[in-house]
């Protein structure tokens, strides 16, 4: 946590970790983002919510540098970045958990932990150190009440949850961490498992003070979990409110009445 | 895994003790060294395959590259270079060689399968070119000589050691963890930061390599070089091997040890057959069956261990 006592709340702790200033991206002729702005403060969970081809998961892999924007800035703490790759992201404090699972379905859920940082004995043949990551991994998941029974077991072995938990738990492993990305982390889960990644992210937000973008398309979910939520429709930031402050009632009606203008515009086609 | 290469080595047991058993001269000396000679070249070859496999890649041409690579030290050491440094210079060819192959995989996108089929005849045409299709005297210096090729058994030493040292490089170091990352979930891989493309540039240098370097000490061995040969005989064993050892072509799972002890299951076969006057043409049938086996068994143990993980679809 912070200095500040107290949870974070949104937009009123200092400046914000993270803010996105006016980003647009280009596919060919489609244009995906449209002048993107968003921020996002310490320790807050942020919920961004839209349709699909909305754009959530471009402005996700921008944020990540998976991709370069075309245009507009992004400042992280208060200093512009200008990331160039995932690497570079993550050497910031920029770590994603995506929608397909970046998890390694042969690897174990140590090495899986340790992927592409892995401890080794050092020295010129660099020989993977396992035992230190078996225990180390071991350690960190008994801290964060992730329940592996067997450690060892490669990744497509576990349920669906535990995959989720330990891809959240790898990318908020790394010290230095400072805004955690979740694309989808729910997706295609039963409500007990959904329970345990919705702990997970209370727990890395209020007693890690990471700071959290989630994507996801349930909105009880959100509810339970996000400080704020935004809706990205057409490439933009069209509703931005904090859910103290309003209600799942209200973000479906204006989801709704944002579907049935652009219908009546003719932007979309009716779905019957 | 582990399970996989117990499997073989059953198979492999069971058919030597066959052999011994019902085979005069089977355990001989001299037809043990005879075993070794067939086995080495196939194993080495197929480690590097074993690399590619894991990736999802594979190399056609890599028997051509055992095939051509001597005739580039014969030549280096025809104009005077002592042997060990033509060697040497010609196993880092090799390996440039295998560079070309992953440049093209990586930089232009295609499928190894027909980067690797096309520089499988690239090569060939290069060799016969040059050498105008005739044979060539292998030279062999004393001591050095002695190590590769030479000594009766030097040549399934070296293959011992490679299957060590390639081994610890896919079980137990850091750049092995990558090959069976990108092979098992190449955008999950790519997404953790793991240099995909170089991982998959670096697979090819190795199986380039290890296939100039089996074929030098297997030219020297022999005393002469056939440019007549492409090569494609050799690379088929070592990819079978390799999958008859329990590699999976999928891509995340391989094993060197599986490779090793693939080859010499072929090799028992071959050489067994071949001291009970039993003709070639039914090992070729035997080696058929041996592939579509393993690969049946290898997709079957698959199942059963996603069954009992209980395995859920994400997203």
């Amino acid at each position: 946590m912070t200095d500040t006592a107290g949870p974070p709340v949104a937009g009123e702790v200092g400046l914000p970790i993270l803010r996105l200033d006016n980003i647009t991206k280009r596919f060919g002729a489609v244009s995906v983002l449209r002048g993107v702005n968003l921020s996002l403060g310490r320790g807050e969970v942020l919920g961004l919510v839209g349709d699909n081809g909305a754009g959530k998961t471009t402005l996700v892999k921008i944020i990540t540098g998976f991709i370069r924007a075309d245009g507009g800035r992004i400042f992280l703490d208060g200093k512009e970045r200008r990331f160039t790759s995932v690497d570079e992201a993550r050497s910031h404090g920029i770590e994603t958990v995506y929608q397909d699972l970046a998890l390694i379905p042969q690897l174990s859920v140590y090495h899986n932990l340790f992927l592409n940082r892995e401890l080794t004995t050092g020295g010129f043949l660099g020989l993977l150190s396992n035992r230190r990551m078996r225990s180390l991994a071991r350690q960190y998941l008994d801290d964060i009440n992730v329940n592996i029974p067997d450690i060892d077991a490669e990744a497509e072995m576990l349920s669906g949850g535990q995959r989720q938990a330990i891809a959240v738990a790898r990318a908020s492993r790394m010290p230095g961490v400072k805004v955690l990305l979740l694309d989808e982390p729910l997706a295609a889960m039963g409500a007990r498992e959904a329970s345990l990644i919705i702990d997970l992210i209370r727990d890395m937000s209020k007693s890690r003070g990471i700071s959290m973008i989630v994507v996801d398309h349930n909105y009880t979910h959100l509810f339970e979990f996000c400080d704020r939520i935004s809706v990205i429709q057409q490439g933009a930031i069209t509703w931005d409110r904090k859910t103290a402050e309003t209600s799942i009632d209200e973000l479906t009606e204006f989801m709704v009445w944002e579907y049935r203008r652009q219908v009546m515009s003719g932007r979309v086609e009716k779905v019957e | 895994m582990a399970r996989r290469e117990t499997a073989i080595l059953v198979v492999a047991v069971v058919m030597f003790v066959y052999f011994w058993v019902s085979t005069p001269n089977f355990v001989g000396y001299n037809n043990l060294v005879t075993l070794s000679q067939f086995v080495a070249p196939i194993a080495v070859i197929g480690f590097g395959e074993v690399m590619l496999l894991t990736l999802g890649e594979i190399d056609l041409s890599s028997g051509t590259i055992f095939v051509a690579m001597p005739f580039l030290a014969e030549r280096l050491a025809a104009h005077g270079l002592p042997l060990l440094l033509a060697i040497v210079l010609t196993v880092i060819a090799g390996g440039a060689v295998g560079a070309i192959n992953g440049l093209i995989t990586i930089l232009l996108g295609l499928p190894s399968f027909i980067t690797t089929l096309g520089t499988l005849f690239a090569i060939d045409g290069v060799l016969l070119l040059a050498t105008n299709a005739t044979e060539a005297g292998m030279p062999h210096g004393a001591t050095v000589g002695t190590v590769f090729g030479i000594y009766s058994w030097s040549e399934i030493l070296w293959a011992l050691g490679l299957c060590v040292v390639m081994y610890i490089i896919l079980h137990r170091s850091r750049i092995g963890l990558h090959v069976v990352a990108t092979g098992g979930n190449r955008n999950g891989a790519a997404e953790a930061g793991v240099p995909v493309r170089r991982v998959v540039l670096w697979a090819f240098v190795m199986s380039g390599l290890l296939a100039s370097l089996i074929g030098v000490i297997d030219a020297i061995r022999v005393g002469t070089i056939d440019p007549g040969n492409t090569g494609t005989t050799e690379m088929f064993y070592a990819v079978a091997a390799a999958i008859i050892g329990g590699t999976a072509m999928t891509g995340g799972r391989g094993t060197q040890i599986g490779a090793a002890i693939g080859a010499i299951v072929l090799g028992i076969l071959y050489v067994g057959f071949t001291l009970r006057g039993i003709n070639a043409n039914a090992f070729i049938l035997i080696l058929g069956i041996a592939i579509l086996v393993a690969m049946a068994v290898n997709v079957q143990l698959g199942r059963v261990s996603q069954r009992r993980g209980g395995r859920k679809k994400a997203t």
